[in-house]
């Protein structure tokens, strides 16, 4: 019995890792059509700046918040720099998000080096919480929390806010969304704006569970993208969903299933692409 | 650890200086090209530029000479990519002209570039650590003077055994034949002797989080052995502690699971640990010390495995090359010869099996603070383990070798 309440509690929190992860990529993806290669990158940066801030200021929320906007910075530079200069060549994007994942992934080895570094769990939180009987990390419960609560703000900001209305009707039809006098373009950099920091703070709150190594992008980058493929291109619901389902399955695919471990992610994802190509919650782009 | 740009210039600069130069004709009069194949970028880069640092070290501190010729220092990088590994030594060897090759780094590049190495009949001085390259098919070209997989894990499994009187084990290890051939040699050694492996897990290389493996473990058995590598055995086990397991289950770890690379950004949670190694930046003779404080005034940390491979790596080649006059260019006579060298070394004496696989000594270490910061003291020490331990090489080798099956865990509790 403690053992399913102790890994279903575990599920949950992975849940909430991916979709803090999941959410700015999905957002990129569904109004820009870029599977943002760098997506990856900027949660591991995202990570390392949170190393650096963190030895300044002591605060892991601080750091966060610090280390999301620095990579929103970064994010819009890549954005209006680079991508704009291949507007409409979506393979030309989709390689240059790579070629700038491999120039980040070896700054980062220079700066930061290229041993393992932890990032610290508050004080607070650094005691296992009981729950049911067995112990569980209460910093895990509290990126749940947070990945909740993200979830409900985006929500908030994409259907009850003028720019949430403006940004989904750039999904649904972009030509549309121009024509009747969306500024599209200034959406797309606020957009992948707002992806990049998701990614960057992503990294931070994860850092106490994850750590900042060399090689973190390219462990991120596939979760990401099967989570959205899953769940859905550019649906908000269908990136939480998404997030959860595959923390679920990891977490008890791996346990009961041990032999399957790696395909165990990508087999849900097989399964729903051929029926639903779209993705659980996608809608019918045109 | 600081990447520090003008320093690592300074220390490569005269490998670099050379790069330049057009192949010159190399005679017996010449110089030896050494190439070093390392890692550079990517996960596996921690360890990959310790190598540089101390190959580079030991060559300045001989004066760039080796048996009284001039030795010059050519460096590849595989990002830790099998296929890449192989296309760089092939530019190694046919670009630098390198009359050596000290490395790859990682099993699954020695292994890629096997057969070239037979193909180009290229001297090799690894720091891999796949088990069949010395054993079952072994390379003539192919020497190690580290250890196997499993060479520190089956002398740490006596000393489970024996002095920390353990009966019951879990083992965890990466899903890589590193990590298979590590758990399946202490395994081995444990139930032998009158131990059970009551739970074996194996997690991806790449897996995103522990929490699921650890909900698994069998807190109620004697210890938990670590066979990771790089950064995951750091990973494991910062979240056993968010678990709330430390204290509960006692830890032992496999040759890089706490390595000093590792041990640096860790805290007093790793304190007490029991680890086994080849190598301990604490190890107690002249040689050894004079390497860690060379290397710690050059980079301000204690050399670790990788350091401390290719710093072996390279008194072995000097002994060697020492024995043949410096006649590298006689293939068969530097084989045969590596595999007579007797040395002391910074890890303590080295020789080599017919298999070119090195008997040396195997350091049981404690983690303990010192000086402010954490060191993997000895606190035992195994003599001239050879790869097949206590057992009968033609015995072990009539064996299957070492996976994730063999030999077959029949203690394991559901």
């Amino acid at each position: 019995m403690q053992y399913w309440i102790i890994q279903t509690l575990n599920s949950f929190a992975l849940g909430g890792l991916l979709f803090l992860l999941a959410a700015g990529f999905s957002l990129i993806f569904g109004l820009m059509r870029i599977a943002n290669l760098t997506h990856g990158s900027m949660y591991m940066l995202g990570a390392y700046v949170g190393v650096s801030v963190l030895k300044v200021v002591p605060n892991l929320w601080l750091a966060a918040i610090i280390g999301g906007l620095v990579i929103a910075v970064f994010g819009g530079l890549v954005e209006r720099l680079i991508l704009r200069a291949l507007a409409g060549n979506a393979l030309g994007q989709v390689l240059v998000t790579l070629g700038i994942s491999f120039i980040i992934a070896d700054l980062c080895l220079m700066v930061w080096g290229g041993d393992p570094i932890p990032i610290p769990t508050p004080p607070a939180l650094q005691q296992p919480i009981l729950v049911g009987g067995v112990a569980f990390p209460t910093y895990r419960l509290v990126v749940l929390l947070i990945a909740v609560v993200t979830a409900v703000v985006l929500h908030l900001l994409m259907d009850r806010t003028r720019i949430g209305a403006m940004i989904r009707a750039g999904v649904d039809d972009m030509q549309m969304a121009r024509a009747v006098g969306i500024p599209v373009s200034r959406l797309f950099t606020a957009v992948f704006c707002l992806g990049a920091a998701l990614a960057g703070a992503g990294g931070i709150i994860g850092g106490p569970i994850m750590s900042a190594y060399p090689g973190l992008d390219a462990d991120m980058l596939p979760l990401a993208l099967i989570v959205v493929m899953l769940g859905g291109v550019g649906s908000l619901l269908g990136a939480f969903v998404g997030s959860f389902l595959i923390g679920a399955i990891y977490t008890f695919g791996t346990a009961l299933l041990p032999d399957l471990a790696y395909v165990i992610l990508f087999l849900p994802m097989i399964v729903v692409i051929a029926f639903r190509p779209t993705g659980l919650f996608g809608r019918q782009s045109v | 650890m600081a990447f520090n740009r003008r320093r690592f210039m300074q220390a490569t600069g005269a490998s670099a200086a050379t790069l330049g130069i057009p192949s010159l004709a190399h005679s017996q009069s010449g110089s030896i090209r050494i190439g070093l194949m390392t890692v550079k970028t990517g996960p596996l880069a921690s360890g990959g530029i310790d190598m540089e640092r101390a190959l580079v070290q030991y060559l300045k501190e001989h004066n760039y000479t080796m048996a009284g010729r001039k030795v010059e220092l050519f460096v590849g990088d595989s990002g830790g990519v099998p296929a890449q590994a192989r296309t760089k030594i092939q530019e190694l060897v046919e670009r630098d002209k390198i009359q050596v090759m000290i490395g790859p780094l990682d099993t699954a590049s020695a292994l890629a570039a096997d057969d070239y190495i037979r193909q180009a009949q290229l001297l090799t001085l690894s720091v891999a650590a796949a088990e069949d390259m010395t054993q079952r098919k072994p390379n003539p070209w192919f020497t190690r003077g580290t250890s196997t997989s499993s060479q520190c894990s089956m002398p740490l499994a006596d000393y489970c055994t024996k002095t920390l009187k353990y009966k019951r084990m879990v083992t965890i290890a990466d899903d890589i034949a590193y990590g298979h051939e590590m758990c399946a040699g202490f395994q081995r050694v444990f139930e032998d002797a009158g131990g059970k492996i009551v739970q074996k897990l194996f997690s991806p290389l790449t897996v995103p989080d522990y929490g699921t493996y650890i909900a698994q473990l069998k807190t109620n058995a004697d210890a938990i052995f670590l066979g990771f590598a790089g950064s995951n055995g750091f990973r494991f086990f910062r979240q056993f502690n968010e678990y709330g397991l430390r204290g509960k289950i006692a830890v032992v770890g496999g040759m890089t699971a706490f390595d000093e690379a590792v041990l640096r950004n860790m805290g007093d949670e790793a304190l007490g640990i029991v680890t086994t190694c080849w190598y301990s930046a604490e190890i107690e003779n002249a040689i050894n010390k004079r390497f860690v404080a060379n290397f710690r005034v050059d980079w301000g940390y204690d050399p670790g495995f990788y350091a401390a491979a290719t710093y072996v790596e390279a008194a072995v080649l000097d002994a060697t090359l020492n024995a043949i006059k410096g006649k590298i260019e006689d293939k068969e006579a530097f084989m045969k010869a590596v595999r007579s060298v007797k040395i002391d070394t910074a890890r303590g004496p080295v020789a080599f099996d017919k298999y070119g696989n090195v008997v040396g000594n195997v350091y049981i270490r404690k983690v303990e603070r010192k000086d402010g910061r954490l060191v993997n003291r000895v606190i035992y020490t195994y003599p001239n383990v050879s790869q097949f331990w206590t057992y009968k090489a033609e015995e072990f080798l009539k064996n299957p070798v070492y996976s994730r099956d063999w030999p077959p865990a029949k203690n394991l509790e559901l």
